[in-house]
């Protein structure tokens, strides 16, 4: 399964050779710097204003760059790395169309917490301002999908910067960060000194919850009859899974985990209810309805969870936790709000556990519909049908694979029907659903993880937002399984046509789309397809058994469709259920 | 309910903060009445004073979105206490000459001041809060008003708070 990605010397060794002050170009420092902050891989793609960093990276071999094809293609990859490592994902680009081109990329991150630093070149300083070739005020146009953004003017404060956008981009709630080097800036030299001390005033994320709303919580624990938690991608990223384990369990409170929150919490416990929202379980959504006692654990109540602001949990007092204070009451008052670190609030409530007495008896209805009414599809040994294919791909790696989604019914069967039990590794655009993001995300993951398993599943319309970068895994032989689920429609737009815009497939067939085995094997990756259920399981062994890259396409039944389903406007009790009815 | 608030913004003094701030008022869908932008007591830091509409709800948004700009040191809810709030308009107003003695009458009872004449206008300028410009130009409004500039609200809170 390995990626023959090569060995990385340690960072102390690193430290070691490039911490010496020295007069050097801005480009130097910016490399340097960025070894210092321990980054090992960078994806990007050169262009006139980033030509002095590329040429400071000839022969630079103390972190990886992996060359593109396309700078979306570089900024999702720099995401998903991000997302499966906990670190800072790193990405450069040129001035005016490269660093526009990683706007869809950085706004994804921005929707997700994923810690990024991004490195756009810009034109001399002389020139910015004047229309010059290539110009593009991206500090300007990045300003709401960024946690924070520089424009460098003088060279000696880029060693700062860029420590500093290291330190806010992966602290507190997370975000991308955008340095902006003009080219002059790269070009200038000073005396590199590299400095590791902050001055952020202002800037102080509130870890350490307080003390009396903890207290109240566990007061609510203690006398709640429906108590449910909903646990959010804040307690991946956090680093807090294990913690939330042990509340679950000691509480003995259901939990229900959304899009982003997928492995935070094991999905085969019988604590776990599924995933809430617009295709969330029938366990779930009720759960929540009925609950008394709602607990947020790092999720932001998206409204693709929440459905009906107005009728959202309407039962509950409702507990939110969260690293952004902003959150907190955004959407849903709070009636108990705690501003801190995952991680640390479950830690420090576990250090007191509380068990949750009253709800025996909502323990056991949980139980019950999760029996009665469990993620079901109608299976076919004529056609393939997409759910069957994700259940296939769980089952041959036991769960254990990272996977990585585009946007679409593929990614909404994935988080139904892949059973996650660890965190991070599950990588998918919840926020922004950015179509494309699917596959580069996953080069991103399998450098952050050589020697786990990665699959990229993608619907036939987002593989071919993205495709060029077969070429990457190609050429540095990352072994991603690339799926597609072929349904030769744009899935997800054809359901809301049939289920709201009464069967008008408006602009949705996506006849003309190339043989995706064709498509890969002209970049050399190998290609496979299935169209039943024999040759399926034979192309995912061939697949699995296949070092390096493969392309895999399962041809399934167009017209199928994601159930549960809670249309906009509705409460989320109101599902459809369609085949599963 | 909705009502006026006053907040004072404390940042640091880098260029686009001003964006940086402005934008999220327009991304987030709250209010602007008046902003006004300028040096604070210490070097490095500038003072944005802020008057927005809106209720509780969107206020306590305001605060919390605004901390979460890495620029932003401190913000001060002025309104939530009692505070001295000026803005100073320059109007500059139809008059000829027989028009100039009930003019600058006005002018001397609302203490402001006539600052240029010229032979066909008269410019005042008046400093106060924003009931007491709005009079004054309500008052100067039927004589013809040929310019208008209001620098928005700037305030503090009163005594040694
Ligand atoms: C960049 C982008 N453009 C448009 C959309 C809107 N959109 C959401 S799902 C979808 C259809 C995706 O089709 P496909 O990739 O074939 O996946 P499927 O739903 O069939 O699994 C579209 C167009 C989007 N999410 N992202």
């Amino acid at each position: 399964m390995n990626a023959r990605i090569p060995e990385m010397r340690s960072t102390e060794e690193l430290r070691e050779k490039w911490m010496k002050p020295e007069v050097i170009t801005g480009s130097d420092i910016l490399l340097r710097s960025l070894v210092l902050e321990g980054v090992d891989c960078v994806f990007g793609y050169p262009g006139g204003a980033v030509l002095y960093i590329y040429d400071a990276l000839y022969g630079f071999n103390d972190f990886h760059h992996l060359l593109t094809r396309h700078e979306q293609g570089a900024i999702h990859a720099a995401d998903g790395y991000a997302r499966a490592s906990g670190k800072v994902g790193v990405c450069i680009a040129t001035s005016g169309p490269g660093a526009t081109n990683l706007v869809t990329g950085i706004a994804t991150a921005y929707m997700d917490s994923v810690p990024l630093v991004v490195i756009t070149g810009n034109v001399a300083t002389t020139l910015i301002g004047t229309d010059a070739f290539q110009e593009a005020d991206i500090t300007g146009i990045t300003m709401p999908i960024t946690k924070h953004s520089y424009l460098v003017r003088d060279v000696n404060d880029l060693p700062r910067v860029i420590h500093e956008a290291f330190h806010i981009a992966n602290t507190g709630r997370k975000g991308p960060v955008l340095i902006d080097i003009p080219k002059d800036v790269s070009a200038a030299k000073t005396l590199f000194n590299p400095s590791e001390s902050l001055n952020l005033r202002g800037y102080n994320p509130t870890v350490q919850p307080n003390r009396l709303q903890l207290d109240k919580l566990q007061a609510a624990i203690r006398e709640a009859e429906r108590p449910v938690i909903l646990a959010g991608g804040g307690v991946i990223y956090s680093g807090g899974h294990e913690a939330l384990y042990e509340f679950v369990t000691s509480s003995g409170i259901p939990i229900t985990t959304t899009l982003l929150g997928l492995g935070a919490f094991p999905s085969g416990h019988e604590l776990w209810m599924g995933m809430p929202g617009m295709h969330g379980t029938f366990t779930a959504n009720h759960g929540i309805q009925e609950a008394d006692l709602l607990i947020n654990i790092g999720a932001r109540f998206d409204d693709r969870v929440t459905g009906a602001l107005g009728g959202f949990a309407p039962k509950a007092k409702i507990v939110h936790i969260d690293i952004d204070p902003a959150e907190i009451g955004k959407n849903v008052p709070a009636d108990i709000p705690i501003v801190g670190d995952a991680k640390t609030v479950l830690e420090l409530l576990n250090q007191t556990p509380v068990y949750a007495e009253k709800a025996d008896a909502w323990r056991q209805t949980i139980q019950a519909r999760k029996q009665e009414k469990p993620l079901k599809y109608i299976d076919s040994d004529t056609e393939l049908k997409p759910q069957w294919v994700i259940e296939h791909l769980n089952e041959t790696t036991h769960g254990q694979a990272i996977v990585t989604t585009d946007v679409g019914q593929h990614q909404m069967w994935a988080a139904q029907y892949y059973k996650f039990n660890q965190p991070r590794s599950w990588i998918t655009s919840g926020g922004l659903g950015t179509m494309g993001f699917g596959f580069p995300s996953a080069i991103g993951a399998q450098m952050a993880h050589p020697e786990r398993l990665v699959i990229s599943i993608n619907g036939d319309g987002g593989m071919q937002m993205c495709s060029q970068e077969l070429a990457i895994c190609a050429i540095n032989k990352i072994p991603v399984k690339i799926v597609v689920i072929n349904n030769q429609v744009l899935g997800m737009v054809r359901q809301w046509q049939e289920l709201i815009y009464e069967n008008r497939y408006s602009h949705i067939d996506l006849a003309g789309s190339p043989d995706f085995v064709k498509l890969a094997e002209a970049y050399g990756v190998k290609g496979l397809r299935a169209t039943n259920k024999e040759e399926a399981k034979n192309i995912w062994q061939e697949a699995l058994e296949t070092p390096g890259p493969v392309l895999v396409e399962f041809v399934v039944r167009k017209g199928e469709n994601v159930y549960p389903m809670v249309t906009q406007g509705s409460t989320i009790d109101q599902m459809l259920m369609g085949d599963s009815e | 309910m909705t009502k006026s608030h006053t907040i004072a913004v404390l940042v640091n003094d880098q260029p686009g903060v001003l964006q940086r701030v402005s934008g999220l008022f327009g991304r987030r869908g709250f209010n602007i009445e008046s902003i006004t932008v300028g040096q604070s007591e210490e070097e490095g830091l500038s003072r944005m004073v802020i008057v927005t509409h809106g209720d509780d709800k969107t206020l306590e948004q305001i605060e919390k979105q605004l901390y979460k700009l890495i620029d932003v040191i401190k913000v001060i809810n002025l309104s939530s206490k009692p505070m001295v709030a000026r803005e100073l308009a320059l109007i500059k107003v139809k008059s000829e000459p027989s028009d100039r003695p009930e003019i600058m009458g006005l002018v001397e009872t609302f203490r402001a001041a006539v600052v240029d004449i010229g032979t066909h206008s008269l410019m005042v300028q008046v400093v106060g809060d924003t009931e007491k410009i709005d009079a004054m130009i309500e008052l100067l409004t039927p004589y013809g008003i040929r310019e208008l500039s209001r620098t928005g609200v700037t305030a503090m809170i009163r005594g040694n708070a």
